[in-house]
């Protein structure tokens, strides 16, 4: 499995680590249910996802990674830092 | 017997190689499946499940009978197909399954029981009793069937692993595999042509035609020094595609050195992970054998691998041959045979419509039905519409067809399809993405055709990598009709083997489906068709026909079974290489390392690092007593302790301050330049992540520490939020672990110790506890902290790394000058277990900070990383499991962690579990054990006792719960 970077390029995969779902982080006053969802609950769609990377073998960017969890094709890629997660604030 | 003037190897070197013990003569070039051929050895092996004698099958990677143990000792190499070994002087092979010996197997009686062992007989024979299974029928089951068996002592070789990109990868070197490369190196693509066989060719070094008016061989070579000489071409033999995975990625295996005798220094294998943007599945296809009555005797091959034995290694199978077919092509091995001087008994053709042949004798319409010879066969039984006749023959060649080798194109779940024209499946377009197949691989069975889609499918690949072709005429070559009408299975009574490996029969599949077995993965795994080694690459195509016959459906209906890495066996060896001994688990070592083994120091693993455990001195011959005097080095005068593990992160910004804030439940904003504050870290899920002191080095520059185990963690968690949720503000952070050092010096006399070091004097008002800055330490400009891990008055002094070793000698020799010295893990365990100080032990990840009666630390005024989880309904309980202390009150003093903690008076059951021992040491200051214990409602049961119970080692022990600070509570002496 091959993911591209915004910074390094096409890299293997064993240079990143994956945490799991791109989520944006709900606002302190939300309500636990909605924190809840955010901590606990994923989709598990058979389709595009995204997915939060860090490239710890490298640069050590956290990249959104749009992949397809039926084709393996990542879609597209993006520095989490334009990915708008922090939520309100 | 070697044919004189015949095959490829004339005026090769001779070679001494031996086989069961018996020393034979051989060609360089030659395989050892050649070789023995030559030497008119066709015994080879015996057969998994029933012992039947085995020769030689194929001549490629696919050969499921020839399998041999090369090597002794530890370094023998079980289940090494004979068909690619190559021989070398001095070569030592062996047959396998068999005992004494291949000529005489005892277990050959197996063959006489065959009636009991059919498809099934395992799962219905031994079901009772149940406990029978593990200890009499497993283990004698294995010992009677198998392959060959590994040595049991470490592996002395090496292997190696490495990494290719390229333009387009080219699998196969046939004729389409050639075209491919030469089209693409041509152009100036990097290409890299992999090839399993040591000689590049594929088929053309097997045939006698005719390409671009030369023999075939001659235009390989001619190719091959073309590509030789482009540097933009890498030519890998003895290369085999193991897989195809994702975005282009491919695994290979290379078998670098197992064809001459073992070289300091040189891998055996090598296992390759290469990158390509496009590929071509160049791969041949694989001639199947057809079924009938005794067709697994020596002797008995496919026609093209007698076609290769003879024009490629100039080797006759057989004095007389007969060939059973089914196609036009498999006439070429008569052909071939007669033209090189040999006698041909008999073409025996399935089909009415087969053609004559002015060489050979052709019966037509006819069938194989029964062979006879134990050893080697020795006659074939005709069957057509004139009776049923025998010929007395010593080989017999067969060919069912031909099955595409479409295997990597279904590595990524692709299905291949049905082609009813030639009744094999073939690859579907675009189920690997980026590969595409040419030749044999894809239905393309002539060389011309071959020639054209190699071509066809390199210009493709160049112009989707924006490469510009170069014009290539396609040269002229042979494009004969295969003219293939399907036979699987010859009806008639014996047993007539599918799965020459597992000792599969069309009887097994008739019955997997009579017992409604019908379904293809249910057949498979009832008849275990398919599932050795060779993953049924001769067999499956054929078995999934019986089944398609015996349920009366068609083939496309029935289904397939798929493919799934790797191609041909991988050696974990090879797989793992770079992994074995100390590469599974790198070693970190402190600047202090050689300075402390030099002091005697035992060392303990912490994660990767190598830590000093304690310090031996004099007549001590145990760790407790090291480690007693060293908590008293500690508490009376002053120890020096390496503490460069832990993880330091260097954060600086005009936002640092807000970073800290976000990411720690308390405030780091109000924390003053030149201070020090412990702060905890929670997870978003509201439980403990870390803890560790940060220090503010300036306005906009703190430098935090994290606990050893948990550095690399926090280090990704503190990107995560600065890169992902606060890209907005203006903070840049760094791991600094490895570039300083940083050693403990704690104790009553640890400030006179550092006034003899620093350039300007300290004393409690310029370095007040949990004061910091940066300081002169002999000329090197370090940065001092005053914090304390074990209660006493302590500091921590960090120098860039490369003064480590010496500042550590430095500060050890004073230390000792002052009554102290070194301290190791052991005693700063006990020293911080006393005051009740955590580590990861404690922060397991199942803690929140209510637990460990930190509640006060989260913060109110600001929102924090965990905060909201944090205050979940039943995180913050009075009865989850909270920190306190133990100490021993019974007439056991010995408390362990791990064990788990009763109430009195109730039985030692889960159900009644009040918690769990996270730590514990021998306190001297106290002169008993103390540990730290997390228990239902814990702080509210200070001064109950409680049954601590550790099965693992026999500890039954009560306990008195106590405040987790043992000593010094007020903590008076680490301000003193």
């Amino acid at each position: 499995m091959r993911i591209i970077c915004p910074i390094c390029g096409d890299r293997d995969r064993r240079e990143f680590y994956v945490k799991g779902a791109a989520l944006a982080r709900p606002e302190a006053s939300a309500t636990l249910e909605d924190w809840h969802d955010h901590v606990n609950l994923r989709d598990n769609p058979a389709g595009e996802i995204k997915e939060l990377w860090y490239h710890e073998m490298g640069c050590s960017a956290w990249i959104e990674v749009c992949r397809s969890t039926v084709s393996h094709e990542i879609v597209s890629t993006r520095l989490a830092s334009t990915a708008d997660l922090g939520g309100k604030r | 017997m070697r044919i004189a003037g015949k095959g490829l190897l004339q005026g090769a070197k001779p070679v001494t190689f031996s086989f069961n013990g018996r020393h034979m003569m051989g060609l360089e070039g030659d395989t050892l499946a050649s070789a023995l051929l030559a030497n008119g050895v066709h015994l080879v092996g015996r057969s998994f499940k029933y012992h039947r004698p085995r020769g030689i099958l194929t001549a490629g990677s696919e050969e499921p009978n020839a399998l041999v143990t090369v090597g002794s000792g530890a370094q023998q190499d079980p289940n090494i197909r004979a068909t690619q070994q190559e021989i070398f002087e001095g070569l030592e092979a062996r047959s396998q399954n068999c005992w004494p010996s291949v000529e005489y197997d005892v277990q050959a009686v197996n063959d006489l029981a065959a009636p009991f062992f059919g498809a099934g007989f395992y799962y219905k024979t031994f079901m009772w009793p149940s406990a029978f299974w593990e200890k009499i029928y497993e283990p004698t089951i294995r010992k009677a069937a198998g392959l060959g068996a590994l040595s049991g002592q470490p592996d002395p070789d090496i292997s190696e692993k490495a990494y290719a990109s390229c333009d387009l990868l080219v699998i196969g070197s046939g004729p389409a595999g050639l075209m491919a490369a030469l089209v693409a190196g041509r152009a100036g693509a990097d290409v890299i042509l992999a090839e399993e066989d040591a000689s590049m060719g594929g088929r053309l070094l097997s045939e006698v035609e005719q390409v671009d008016g030369l023999p075939g061989v001659d235009w390989v070579a001619q190719v091959l020094a073309e590509l030789g000489d482009m540097d933009n071409v890498r030519l890998m033999p003895r290369t085999a595609i193991t897989g195809a995975y994702d975005q282009g990625t491919y695994g290979a295996l290379e078998r670098v050195a197992h064809h001459h005798s073992r070289r300091a220094g040189l891998p055996r294998e090598c296992f390759w992970r290469i990158v390509a943007k496009r590929a071509v599945l160049a791969a041949g296809a694989i001639e199947r054998p057809i079924a009938f009555a005794n067709n697994d005797r020596p002797g008995i091959m496919t026609a093209s691998a007698v076609r290769s034995y003879l024009n490629r290694w100039g080797v006759a199978p057989g004095q007389r041959v007969t060939l059973f077919a089914n196609n036009d092509q498999a006439h070429h091995t008569a052909r071939d045979l007669v033209q090189a001087g040999m006698h041909v008994a008999m073409v025996v053709d399935s089909r009415h419509d087969a053609p004559d042949s002015d060489l050979f004798p052709v019966m037509k319409g006819a069938q194989v039905c029964n062979t006879g010879g134990r050893k080697r066969i020795d006659s074939i039984t005709v069957r057509s519409v004139a009776g049923e006749e025998r010929i007395q023959t010593d080989c017999l060649a067969m060919s069912g067809g031909w099955n595409p080798t479409l295997h990597l194109t279904c590595h990524l779940n692709g299905r291949p399809q049905w082609n009813r024209d030639i009744a094999s499946f073939v690859p579907t377009p675009g189920t690997v993405p980026g590969l595409a197949c040419a030749g044999a691989c894809n239905g393309e069975f002539s060389t011309a055709g071959a020639l054209r889609e190699g071509a066809e499918v390199a210009g493709q690949a160049l112009q989707e990598l924006g490469l510009e072709g170069v014009d290539a005429t396609l040269p002229q070559a042979g494009d004969d009709a295969y003219n293939m009408t399907a036979i699987w299975a010859v009806p008639g009574k014996g047993r007539a083997w599918l799965d020459f490996q597992n000792d599969v029969t069309v009887k097994d599949v008739k019955q997997a489906a009579t017992e409604n077995f019908r379904s293809v993965e249910h057949m498979k795994r009832y008849t275990t068709q398919g599932m050795a080694t060779d993953q049924g690459k001769n067999s499956n195509v054929a078995a999934l026909a019986v089944l398609a016959d015996a349920t009366g459906r068609g083939i496309p209906e029935t289904g397939t079974t798929t493919f799934r890495p790797p191609f041909v066996p991988v050696s974990m060896a090879a797989m793992g290489a770079g992994a074995a001994g100390m590469g599974f688990k790198p070693q970190r070592f402190l600047t202090s390392h050689l300075a402390s083994k030099e002091l005697g120091a035992e060392q303990i693993e912490v994660g990767l690092w190598y830590r000093a455990s304690y310090f031996p001195e004099g007549d001590e011959s145990n760790w407790r007593q090291s480690c007693d005097r060293e908590i008293g080095l500690v508490r009376d005068h002053v120890g020096v302790c390496d503490v460069s593990t832990l993880g330091k992160i260097d954060i600086q910004g005009p936002d640092a301050a807000k970073l800290l804030d976000f990411v720690y439940t308390n405030t780091f904003s109000s924390l003053k330049v030149g201070k020090v504050r412990y702060g905890l870290m929670l997870r978003e899920d509201g439980f403990v992540m870390d803890d560790g002191t940060t220090a503010r080095m300036g306005d906009h520059h703190y430098v935090m520490t994290t606990t050893t185990a948990a550095a690399g963690q926090v280090m990704a968690h503190l990107e995560f939020v600065r890169q992902a949720l606060r890209p907005e503000w203006d903070v840049q952070i760094t791991s600094v672990t490895e570039q300083w050092a940083q050693f403990a010096v704690a104790g009553p006399k640890s400030r006179e110790l550092l006034n003899g070091i620093l350039s300007e004097k300290i004393d409690n008002d310029s370095w007040p506890f949990m004061g910091c800055g940066t300081v002169d330490v002999m000329g090197v400009q370090g940065r001092l902290f005053r914090i304390s891990f074990s209660g006493e008055m302590a500091y921590e002094l960090a120098v860039p790394a490369r003064y480590g070793d010496a500042l550590f000698r430095e500060l050890v020799s004073r230390a000792k000058a002052l009554d102290g010295g070194a301290y190791g893990m052991e005693a700063l365990n006990v020293l911080r277990i006393e005051k009740g100080f955590l580590t990861h032990a404690e922060l397991n990840g199942t803690v929140t900070a209510f637990d460990l009666g930190l509640q006060g630390m989260v913060s109110k005024k600001k929102d924090c990383i965990g905060k909201p989880m944090s205050a979940r309904p039943g995180l913050m309980a009075e009865d989850r499991q909270r920190l306190v202390g133990l100490k021993p009150v019974g007439a056991v003093k010995q408390l362990t962690s791990g064990a788990h903690l009763f109430n009195p008076d109730d039985p030692v059951e889960r159900i009644y579990d009040q918690g769990y021992v996270t730590s514990v040491g021998f306190s001297p200051a106290l002169g008993h054990m103390i540990g730290l214990a997390f228990l239902k409602s814990g702080p509210d049961r200070i001064g109950d006792t409680v049954r601590l119970v550790d099965h693992l080692r026999g500890i039954d022990a009560l306990c008195e719960v106590v405040d987790p600070v043992f000593f010094d509570p007020e903590g008076t002496r680490a301000r003193g």
